[in-house]
């Protein structure tokens, strides 16, 4: 059992307040990703999950154990690093025998340790090889491999795939996924890239500005974002805003247009995802300015009122720049911001 | 000027002047120890060889390097280490430590015998502190150990900073990530200096020892200054083949041996600490 519990934890350096108060319950077996631009600080969290950071205030626990006074050692975690960090005088085997020689295994249950990570992540033929003769995505295999070697209670992992080409990283994204699914760890994984996040995570933790915006599961932080900042991070393109002004009785008008919505007097932000617009008889009057072919859809940037709008529509369509598009919204996917808090409003 | 000659043509001018001035010259020792009046001979490497110094300088120099260089090294690594860590006035206390390396070894000698003589720093501050009654001769034949550990301490505080500055840069290369994952993988800090920063510094270690221990063979004016004639080094007696005994075949001979040991303790070092097939670091 490895629960990770992050207990009011802060982050200060100097006057710079990297992490405000963040609290987040991981789960046992729980792969958990922490999402967010660089310089949100989840690489810092994951630091002093890790124990390489000490945190201004707050506790970690790890598996009913309170870590944070604990060297990064003794808390049952394993990372893999950004740049792999594989060293460049060791061998591959001792490479990923490194950590279980520092605890002083026996020869042979290193041998069988390193040799049986080596196969789940299909490096056997570079045992003896260094790092400086292997490729990205082969020292990848083997930081992976190392973590893995030390069968810890949870693998920390800071934008591990970052270095790899597009199509590797693809790849190696599902194969990660497996062997951790197998591995039966708890892992946090950090990265700034969302659709490494939701394809990967059982949960997604959204960091903005040192604090958490919104911990749900990947479809829940698409379909219903907790905030304008994860609306418009997650998603390519991001969500779409139009101002909102209140007619009475749940009624908004929106670009000319009056829809229904949440019963309150402020004024509102309506959002909806490009995907889920569709062209209508009534419905927004979006003038196309830019047509993007993507092959399976098509992407159209146009100008709702003057603000900018974008819809993904289907690739047969023939669209032209200047011309007007009326895009009706699909309304059970139709959400409201308050402009104030930037939370969401029911 | 096609491209293809223009390296050569830019170290041109280096070359010229190594030819002229370390080569040219080199090649007259190099003819004037292996010459006497007549045609080839080894006489003049007999003469010096077979002299009842020689063997005595020899073991000086060699005991004086043994001795030294460890120390220095050793020095030079913790205080690398110390100076890495460092967040604040990082770069004062490097000066600091360099500033010996901004006095030429004579005066450093000096220095030292300002401290050790008879009416030295030591000698008055023992007499003052009511330690002995009155002066004692410290740099005399009566000590000669006294001697030896004089010139040992005036060549460590002298010369450490050299090896300091080669392993400072060095280990700030060494990339933070490592030492963050060897942590993660459960080893201590004496294990982080031994497992990463020793093989990752070999590369360093290399300059800086062969540096140091070329150096030390040819130490010189310390030993002039602190021991005189009670400690006779390689270099010393070269010196005086030179200037006392006027035999330049002598001098010229014994040089070349001194060249020879410099040449073969380069090459166990670079042996030594010599980087794994493959392994790029």
């Amino acid at each position: 059992m490895a629960e990770i519990q992050i207990k009011g934890v802060a982050k200060s350096f100097g006057s710079y307040t990297a992490l405000h108060d963040i609290n987040l319950t991981i789960q046992d077996q729980e792969f958990v990703v922490l999402l967010g631009a660089s310089g949100c600080g989840k690489t810092t969290l994951l630091r002093i999950v890790a124990g390489l950071e000490t945190a201004t205030t707050g506790e970690v626990w790890i598996g009913g154990k309170r870590v944070d006074h604990l060297p990064p050692k003794d808390r049952g975690i394993a990372m893999v690093f950004q740049n792999y960090a594989v060293f460049p005088h060791l061998t591959v085997f001792e490479n990923i025998g490194f950590g279980l020689r520092m605890k002083k295994l026996p020869n042979d249950e290193v041998k069988r340790r390193v040799e049986r990570t080596a196969g789940l992540m299909h490096i056997e033929q570079l045992l003896g090889r260094y790092s400086g003769e292997l490729s990205g995505g082969q020292r990848q295999r083997v930081a992976v491999a190392r973590a893995l070697a030390m069968e810890p209670d949870v693998i920390l992992m800071d934008e591990p795939l970052s270095n790899l080409d597009a199509l590797l990283r693809m790849e190696m994204r599902a194969e990660l996924k497996g062997v951790l699914a197998e591995s039966n760890t708890t892992a946090i994984y950090v990265t700034h890239d969302q659709v490494e996040a939701m394809s990967m995570a059982d949960r997604i933790s959204v960091m903005h500005q040192g604090r958490i915006v919104q911990a749900a599961s990947p479809i829940e932080v698409y379909r219903n974002p907790a905030a304008e900042f994860v609306a418009g991070f997650i998603g390519n393109p991001p969500m779409n805003f139009l101002p909102a002004t209140p007619q009475g009785g749940g009624r908004w008008a929106v670009a000319g247009q009056v829809l229904d919505g949440p019963q309150t007097p402020k004024a509102l932000k309506f959002a909806i995802r490009p995907e889920d617009l569709r062209l209508a008889d009534h419905g927004l009057q979006a003038v196309a300015k830019v047509i993007e072919p993507l092959g399976a859809h098509l992407l159209v940037t146009c100008d709702v009122n003057g603000a900018l709008f974008r819809a993904v529509l289907d690739s047969d369509l023939s669209v032209k720049p200047g011309d007007t598009l009326t895009l009706a919204p699909q309304s059970d996917r139709i959400r409201w911001f308050d402009p104030e808090t930037t939370r969401a409003v029911a | 000027m096609t491209p293809r000659y223009l390296p050569y043509v830019l170290i041109l001018p280096v070359t010229l002047f190594l030819g002229v001035f370390f080569l040219y010259p080199f090649a007259l020792v190099a003819k004037q120890a292996f010459t006497t009046g007549g045609g080839f001979t080894l006489d003049n490497f007999r003469e010096v060889v077979g002299y009842w110094k020689f063997p005595i300088s020899l073991k000086n120099t060699m005991l004086l390097a043994a001795i030294v260089v460890p120390v220095q090294l050793a020095l030079a690594l913790l205080m690398a280490t110390m100076v890495n860590r460092m967040q604040k006035g990082r770069d004062l206390v490097l000066y600091v430590w360099t500033i010996p390396l901004g006095i030429s070894d004579l005066a450093a000698g000096i220095i030292w015998l300002a401290i050790f003589e008879q009416s030295g720093f030591l000698n008055s501050m023992m007499t003052g502190l009511g330690l002995v009654d009155q002066p004692i001769t410290l740099l005399g034949y009566q000590n000669p150990w006294l001697v030896f550990a004089a010139i040992a301490l005036a060549e460590i505080w002298r010369a450490t900073a050299i090896m300091l500055v080669i392993l400072v840069a060095g280990i700030g290369l060494i990339p933070k990530e490592y030492y963050e994952a060897a942590e993660v993988f459960g080893a201590s800090p004496w294990k982080r200096f031994v497992k990463i920063t020793l093989p990752l510094l070999r590369p360093s270690l290399q300059t800086a020892l062969i540096l140091r221990v070329v150096l030390a063979f040819e130490v010189f004016a310390v030993v002039v200054a602190l021991g005189g004639t009670l400690f006779p080094v390689l270099m010393g007696q070269i010196y005086s083949y030179q200037f006392d005994l006027m035999n330049g075949g002598g001098a010229a001979a014994l040089a070349l041996i001194v060249l020879a040991i410099s040449v073969v303790f380069t090459l166990i070092i670079l042996r030594a600490l010599r980087v794994p097939k493959g392994a790029t670091i």
